[in-house]
């Protein structure tokens, strides 16, 4: 399904229906047209807003601690003998990850736009918690579906969301996870639509989630740049983010999508492996194009176009779909789409403990692990930034499990 | 476009209209509890009053939908159902039926993945007279909407609560069929409108379309739906019928009683739009 020519710039989309290729769109019932159109006219009027900018960038400076530091992994570069390893730092973020920089966006344009609720889905709880966050420091109610599973897997989660006010739903349709919580979510939506704001937490749903989503999460690239370029005086080689629907991966890659000489991997949950039917959550490798959520992308399914549930370690990437933009970078060949195994990840989750003193989300150790192949057949002069979008603690719990520790 | 064929929903509905009474639209779910028990129920229900049937195209995320027909998708799925199945069951029911109008209701992914083109070829030969797909609002027309139009296939558009009358031009643009009008925000199954502002709101789309109003959601007894009836061109009832096929099964398994659970529901509701307009 790859593209036949190549576009001059890779930045430029959605077309103003939402299309990124073939992938995108607005498949939603007929409810919510109305409000996705009133969202889509809000958020243009945003952008053109000078205000919205300069209170979402105070936010990011003050509330959240941006920028995050671009740290040089040197004791890692080391142990691996090869490419220099830059992080970025996204971990150090307020609640902990990337995920507040696209919540504290999207609360301002929910408050510009008069709505009094917000909903979100969460699959480790991470955009759960900075929804529930964004919600306390602003006023809001906030009520967050999450799959019974995950509940389950992501406990510390679930009450740091309750401590902040939120109300948390368990899903316990199909197999309880973000699939699960998403369906969940618009049919709140649905129900509560003229009250509601649904904060989606990826770069994926009908337009203008992705684009927005994306718009948010690309302070982490238009940051990177600035700080490698003050670092090395060049671009980095190579740019590594973990893909479970893509959020922090299309943040990182977006800014370096017209430099030719940064080649951009992201990173798919092989789970099992991908020989292991239903047993891995990697939508590019071992999907095909669908629609579901509101746009065509790649999605795990069956013969009959049923979506499959996938499976991995890590609750943030156990996703049958991915954003759309994602699926036409593939599509056109400007990014190279790779599986890590939950071993590769759990051993790169330890290794970068051990040696660099940072224990790393188990989606962002996918990253890593990614990195940890590649940089030994590097040249030592050459530059990996791997965008480490959240910290661990929260896996403590599930890591201790497999690693047969009761904790 | 001036002289299409009449249709079996044009017939139908110009045969009621007649008749001077409201039309009782019944859905129920493709394969649900197992598919010859669905053949056996999609059989019964002319006889038992239904005058144009829906027929699920079972979907493993039904976004739109409440627990009783997430339920009834669950079940069809886990007996085996697919979309070949489905088709050849509305086929089977042709050989019987030539003048009952068949709308297939349900989501895109599967019909995208059967592919476009082949899904509307088969759906015609077997018998299908129209589509409502959830998940395709007017903004997608060129997906499936258009090409099921240029296939004599009728494209039938859910209007809501929000549908104001600023949209209602946009979503009514390539209807065709009936209007169904979805009278409560939420998803199926779970709330019921009141008469009053169903009454207005059939008025206000009717202001934009001489397209026949049908109203459904949260319709789950004859008396609800004559209520119904005495406002609209037709009423729609889904999850009371899946929940009365869920309430005759023992162990998950259809019973004897399964297909007289739904029948005799059908035939209250039957003599509840009867009555709606006496």
């Amino acid at each position: 399904m790859s593209e036949a020519t190549t576009p001059n710039s890779f930045r430029t989309g959605p077309d103003e229906r939402g299309h990124f290729g073939i992938f995108g769109g607005r498949y939603v019932a007929e409810t919510l047209m109305p409000l996705i159109l009133e969202l889509d006219r809000a958020y243009e009027a945003a952008k053109a807003d000078p205000a919205f900018h300069a209170e979402l960038k105070a936010l990011n400076a003050t509330y959240t601690g941006r920028p995050s530091p671009l740290y040089f992994a040197e004791r890692l570069s080391a142990h691996l003998g090869g490419a220099k390893i830059y992080l970025k730092r996204e971990e150090l973020n307020h609640t902990g990850s990337h995920k507040i920089n696209n919540c504290l966006g999207q609360i301002l344009l929910a408050r510009r736009m008069g709505k009094k609720r917000i909903i979100a889905e969460t699959g480790a709880g991470q955009h759960g918690v900075a929804s529930a966050t964004v919600c306390a420091r602003f006023g809001y109610p906030c009520e967050v579906y999450m799959g019974a599973t995950d509940v389950e897997r992501q406990k510390p989660n679930v009450f740091r969301m309750e401590l902040l006010g939120a109300s948390v739903h368990p899903v316990t349709a199909g197999n309880g996870t973000l699939k699960d919580a998403m369906n969940e979510a618009l049919r709140d939506w649905v129900t509560n639509v003229e009250t509601t704001y649904y904060m989606i937490g990826t770069a994926a749903g009908p337009h203008p989630y992705p684009a927005m989503v994306r718009d948010f999460q690309s302070v982490i690239g238009n940051e990177t740049r600035e700080q490698i370029l003050a670092a090395e005086g060049r671009l980095p080689d190579l740019v590594v983010a973990a893909v479970g629907g893509g959020s922090n991966a299309i943040g990182i890659f977006h800014p370096f999508l017209d430099d030719p000489d940064v080649r951009i991997v992201g990173v798919e949950a092989g789970g099992h492996g991908m020989h292991v039917y239903n047993g891995h959550a990697a939508s590019l490798n071992g999907g095909r194009p669908g629609v579901l959520h509101g746009n065509r992308t790649y999605l795990l399914q069956d013969d009959d176009g049923q979506i499959l549930e996938g499976h991995s370690i890590s609750a943030g990437l156990d996703y049958p779909g991915i954003g759309p933009e994602h699926s036409w970078l593939n599509d056109t060949g400007r990014v190279t789409y790779v599986p890590a195994t939950d071993q590769e990840a759990l051993d790169a989750f330890q290794t970068l403990t051990k040696v660099e003193g940072i224990i790393p989300a188990l989606e962002s150790a996918h990253a890593v692990a990614e990195a940890i192949k590649r940089a030994p057949k590097m040249g030592k002069d050459e530059i990996i930034v791997v965008n480490l979008s959240g910290r661990g603690d929260k896996d403590v719990f599930t890591v201790g499990k497999i690693l047969g520790v009761d904790l | 476009m001036s002289s299409l064929p009449v249709t079996r929903i044009d017939a139908r509905l110009a045969k009621l209209k007649a008749e001077g009474r409201a039309a009782l639209v019944t859905f129920v779910t493709a394969g649900d509890p197992d598919a010859d028990t669905s053949l056996a129920i999609l059989k019964a229900l002319p006889g038992a009053g239904a005058d144009i049937i829906e027929f699920g195209m079972p979907f493993s995320d039904p976004m739109a939908e409440g627990p009783p027909i997430q339920a009834a998708d669950i079940r069809a799925l886990a007996a085996g159902q697919t979309m070949v199945k489905t088709l050849q069951q509305v086929r089977a029911f042709r050989e019987g039926d030539d003048e009952t109008p068949v709308v297939l209701m349900g989501y895109y992914n599967p019909i995208y993945i059967y592919g476009v083109e082949r899904f509307l070829g088969d759906a015609k030969a077997a018998g299908v007279d129209g589509l409502i797909v959830v998940d395709l609002p007017p903004e997608e027309d060129e997906e499936l909407c258009l090409p099921a139009i240029g296939a004599g296939i009728s494209f039938i558009r859910l209007a809501t609560p929000t549908s104001d009358d600023r949209r209602l031009p946009v979503l009514l643009r390539n209807s065709s069929g009936f209007v169904y009008y979805v009278s409560v925000l939420g998803v199926t199954g779970v709330k019921s409108a009141a008469a009053g502002d169903v009454a207005a709101a059939v008025g206000r789309i009717k202001a934009h379309t001489p397209l026949p109003v049908m109203v459904g959601f949260g319709v789950k007894t004859g008396e609800q739906a004559a209520a119904i009836a005495a406002h609209a061109d037709g009423v729609v009832v889904g999850s009371a019928l899946v929940n009365a096929v869920r309430d005759s099964l023992e162990d998950g398994k259809a019973t004897a009683a399964t297909v007289k659970a739904v029948t005799d529901l059908v035939a209250d509701l039957a003599a509840g739009v009867r009555r709606g307009r006496a």
